[in-house]
């Protein structure tokens, strides 16, 4: 079985944001990148079933301009087998992706997509969804739980309601949601040895895609600051407070 | 469990600051240019290059010229000649004096300098090594010193990962990685860990009679009374400000108010590009207050009328605290040992007079690559590097720290007033030639006096403006650590914190760490000393400054620690 898990380079999840002072966007000079934490997750439950002897091959595939070349030598140092990166120095819009993802998978003929639920960045969430549509094939989004049986893939989501049980036929698209796994740490020698693997690039010629932009960003803001809070002496006064400020009768 | 996989190189860097990627550039140059092959590496605890490197930063270009003399034409980092400086003296909350040129010490002037950001320059001296195909890890603390069987230094362990709390493996446990050197330098920056078990283990420095193979007399002299390490805690901020008050390329550097005449430390302020402000202020740690709170007074300092007239409407962008070496030339220790080398501010070489250390840590790294690649040429391996010793003594670096050699001392003894006057005096009118040293032999930790001999010192709250809470503060580092793993501030004894250090210094941690980590928590049973590890930045000024030297720093999981952007 053959696994195609897809990464975005994000900035940090440690990182605070700053916008740019015109409003045009992030500031990334200088600014710590990473891999997108739920793809991260996606691409630990790949090795793990790769581990288990469920899948033969693991491909990672990136979207994006040459220094995101990073964030996919740290997945071959987790433990992919190929990289594969589609250049391109185009705003990331979900419905584009999604079609280049397609192209793809029509490419390397997979079996099984991971994806993380969201990226941290623009928190879209759309892409697998998109691409799901895209393919026709089913799919499991926010997933927490997985296991591979007969050619069907057996998931638990995370709902309002609780837990979600579904079983979906492959070829299928998952996205994971964070209680899925924690990522491995990745070892030295790895890092050394995936420096060295070579990393396929593909532009969007190559694959017969236009990105044709379909939202345009018109402001980026930073959310108001927070009120500071205060320290009230006792509980009567927290009620007296609240009883002021109408949140208690 | 595990086990423990071994990686060979010829050359292993600890640290990836100015004076390790200095080092790895000119190894990687000597390769290129002798054919032979040597294999390189570079081990960083922050999660990328740069993530841990805080500085003003002016930088003097020198020693990049010199391992670069096209770096201009490199795509260097961003960069701003200094074009206007200033020094004022705050008389105090609300009064300055602005010092004509004339009367500023030799040493404080800049021309010639460039206003850096210390992060962008790490980063960019890192592409720069990797094209000589030297390896660079980030996210890798070496955690321990490998010994050989002869106890010669043969290398460095990296940190274990997937640790719980109480040091249990976890499901994703990895052992550290043995890194086999034949030569390894040791490039932590300022009071480094592991530097300072090699300082103990080979008696290099204070209080021990090393040798001096320069013929030097006066400076043999110096070499067999090394003084103990003295160190300041800097803060640092970056500001975006209005673009009708930015002035880039302007320097200013401050000192006086709200420092009393005792406690040595300044401020500074570098306009840098695109309407960013580098601002923040040194407090000398040999302080004698406990009471005193440095966060506090750097606080305090951007309140003055002429720091808070520039922030008026500005935004903070940024934050962070770093220990950087003030003993200078009088304890600098003995550099080399069998298998290892001291470099950059490792082994303290920082021009304490110009508050520079960029250019001397980066010299001292080319030097060290070049006695390095001769031992190695030469069929050696974890012997000692003398070549090392020989090369840094009769460098331009050795000069210019004899030079200033007294300008921390003097400031030590006499305060800022009768101290800056002797240096000016010394520096413009005697060119730093005197033949006498003034010493500090007095470590900074062991300068604290009881708490009963002062009053609390009152400061007053935050603004939200220009002035700020301190976790507000820390969360513009963006510092995190895995929060299920072992504390990696050690204490030697649990028990001095609140039974000896509260009720003689009040516990002094509580004020001196900029992030906050320390806390004496009251509970029903009594006093508590918490570590809230999570939030520490690296500064080092605990391990430092304690005055039971019971806390003791140790590099958490490789990667953690802040997230420093053009800091
Ligand atoms: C507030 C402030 C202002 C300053 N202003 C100036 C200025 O204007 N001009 C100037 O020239 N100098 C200035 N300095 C001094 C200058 O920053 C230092 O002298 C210089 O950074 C020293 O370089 P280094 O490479 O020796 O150490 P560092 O820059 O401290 O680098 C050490 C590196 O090693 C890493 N490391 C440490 N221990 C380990 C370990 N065990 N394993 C793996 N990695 C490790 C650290 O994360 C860090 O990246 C200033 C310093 C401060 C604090
Ligand atoms: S715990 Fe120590 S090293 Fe960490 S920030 Fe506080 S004083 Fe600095």
């Amino acid at each position: 079985m053959k696994i195609l898990v897809a990464i975005k380079r994000v900035v940090d999840y440690n990182v605070r944001i700053q916008i740019k002072p015109d409003g045009s966007g992030v500031m990334l000079e200088g600014v710590k990148m990473s891999i997108n934490p739920f793809d991260e997750i996606a691409l630990e439950e790949a090795i793990r079933l790769k581990e288990k002897g469920l899948a033969e091959s693991i491909t990672v595939v990136t979207v994006a301009g040459k220094q995101a070349e990073e964030q996919l030598r740290q997945a071959l140092a987790m433990g992919a087998d190929h990289a594969l990166r589609v250049d391109t120095d185009q705003d990331l819009q979900p419905i584009n992706i999604a079609r280049v993802l397609e192209a793809i998978v029509k490419r390397e003929a997979p079996d099984l997509i991971l994806m993380g639920k969201q990226a941290i960045d623009d928190d879209c969430s759309q892409t697998p969804q998109m691409l799901a549509g895209l393919l026709d094939w089913p799919q499991a989004t926010f997933v927490s739980k997985l296991e591979l049986a007969d050619g069907w893939v057996r998931v638990s989501r995370e709902v309002d309601a609780g837990l979600e049980e579904l079983s979906v036929r492959l070829p299928a698209i998952i996205s994971a949601d964070l209680r899925l796994n924690e990522p491995r740490y990745v070892k030295l020698p790895d890092i050394m040895k995936a420096r060295r693997k070579p990393i396929d690039i593909l532009t969007l010629d190559d694959l017969s895609v236009a990105m044709a932009p379909q939202l345009e960003i018109v402001k980026t803001e930073p959310p108001p600051p927070r009120k500071p809070g205060r320290k009230l002496a006792s509980i009567e006064e927290l009620i007296t407070e609240l009883k002021q400020m109408g949140v208690l009768s | 469990m595990a086990e423990r996989d071994i990686l060979n190189f010829d050359v292993a860097i600890v640290g990836a600051g100015p004076a390790g990627l200095a080092a790895a550039c000119r190894l990687g140059q000597l390769t290129r240019e002798s054919g032979r092959e040597m294999s390189i590496c570079v081990l960083e605890k922050g999660a990328e290059v740069g993530a841990h490197s805080l500085s003003g930063a002016l930088l003097d270009p020198v020693a990049l010229t010199g391992l670069f003399p096209d770096w201009e034409k490199r795509d260097p980092p961003p960069m701003t000649p200094v074009t206007q400086e200033e020094v004022h003296f705050f008389a105090n909350q609300s009064r300055r004096l602005k010092i004509p040129p004339w009367l500023v010490p030799r040493p404080l002037h800049n021309q010639g300098c460039y206003i850096i950001s210390l992060g962008r320059l790490c980063q960019w001296l890192a592409l720069q090594a990797e094209s000589f195909g030297v390896e660079i890890f980030p996210g890798f603390a070496a955690a321990e010193v490998h010994y050989d069987a002869e106890g010669n230094v043969a290398g460095v362990i990296t940190g274990d990962v997937g640790l719980d709390r109480d040091g249990n493996p976890k499901d994703n446990f990895q052992p550290g990685v043995l890194i086999e050197a034949k030569y390894t330098l040791f490039a932590e920056g300022c009071r480094g860990h592991l530097g300072k078990e090699l300082v103990e283990r080979f008696q290099l420095g204070w209080n021990n009679a090393s040798n001096d193979e320069s013929g030097d007399e006066a400076r043999q002299q110096d070499r067999f009374q090394c003084d103990p390490p003295h160190y300041g805690l800097g803060f640092k901020e970056l500001w975006r400000i209005d673009p009708a008050k930015f002035h880039p390329g302007k320097v200013l550097h401050t000192w006086g108010w709200p420092l009393d005449a005792h406690t040595e430390g300044g401020g500074f302020l570098y306009h840098w590009l695109d309407n960013l402000v580098s601002l923040g202020f040194v407090v000398g740690l040999g302080y004698e207050n406990p009471y005193l709170n440095p966060y506090q007074e750097f606080q305090r300092w951007k309140t003055h009328p002429q720091i808070r007239g520039l922030l008026q409407g500005a935004e903070r962008l940024g934050y962070g605290a770093r220990a950087l070496n003030k003993g200078g030339w009088q304890s600098i220790p003995k550099t080399v040992f069998p298998g290892g080398l001291l470099i950059g501010c490792e082994a303290g070489f920082l021009d304490n007079a110009r508050l520079k250390g960029i250019h001397t840590a980066m010299q001292t790294g080319v030097l060290a690559a070049e006695a390095v690649a001769e031992a190695f040429a030469a069929n050696g391996r974890n012997d000692e590097v003398t070549g090392f010793e020989r090369r840094w003594r009769s460098s331009w670096v050795a000069d210019a720290l004899y030079r200033t050699r007294n300008f921390g001392p003097a400031l030590n003894r006499w305060g800022a007033y009768v101290g800056g006057m002797y240096s000016w005096l010394e520096q413009n009118i005697l060119a730093g030639k005197v033949p006498w040293t003034i010493h500090n032999k007095t470590p900074d930790h062991a300068r604290l006096k009881p708490a009963a001999q002062f009053e609390p010192i009152e400061y007053s709250g935050a603004d939200g403006k220009v002035s700020f809470d301190i976790l507000s503060s820390v969360y513009l580092s963006n510092t995190n650590h895995r929060e299920d793993q072992p504390c990696h501030l050690k204490l030697k004894d649990p028990a001095i914190p609140v039974e000896k250090c509260l009720p003689l210094y009040d516990e002094p941690a509580q004020r001196y760490c900029p992030a906050n980590v320390y806390e004496i928590v009251q509970e029903p049973e009594g006093p508590r000393f918490q570590i809230n590890f999570q939030n520490c930045v690296h500064c080092k000024a605990c391990d430092i400054k304690d005055p039971f030297q019971n806390i003791i720093w140790t590099p958490p999981e490789g990667g953690d620690g802040p997230r420093y952007v053009n800091m």
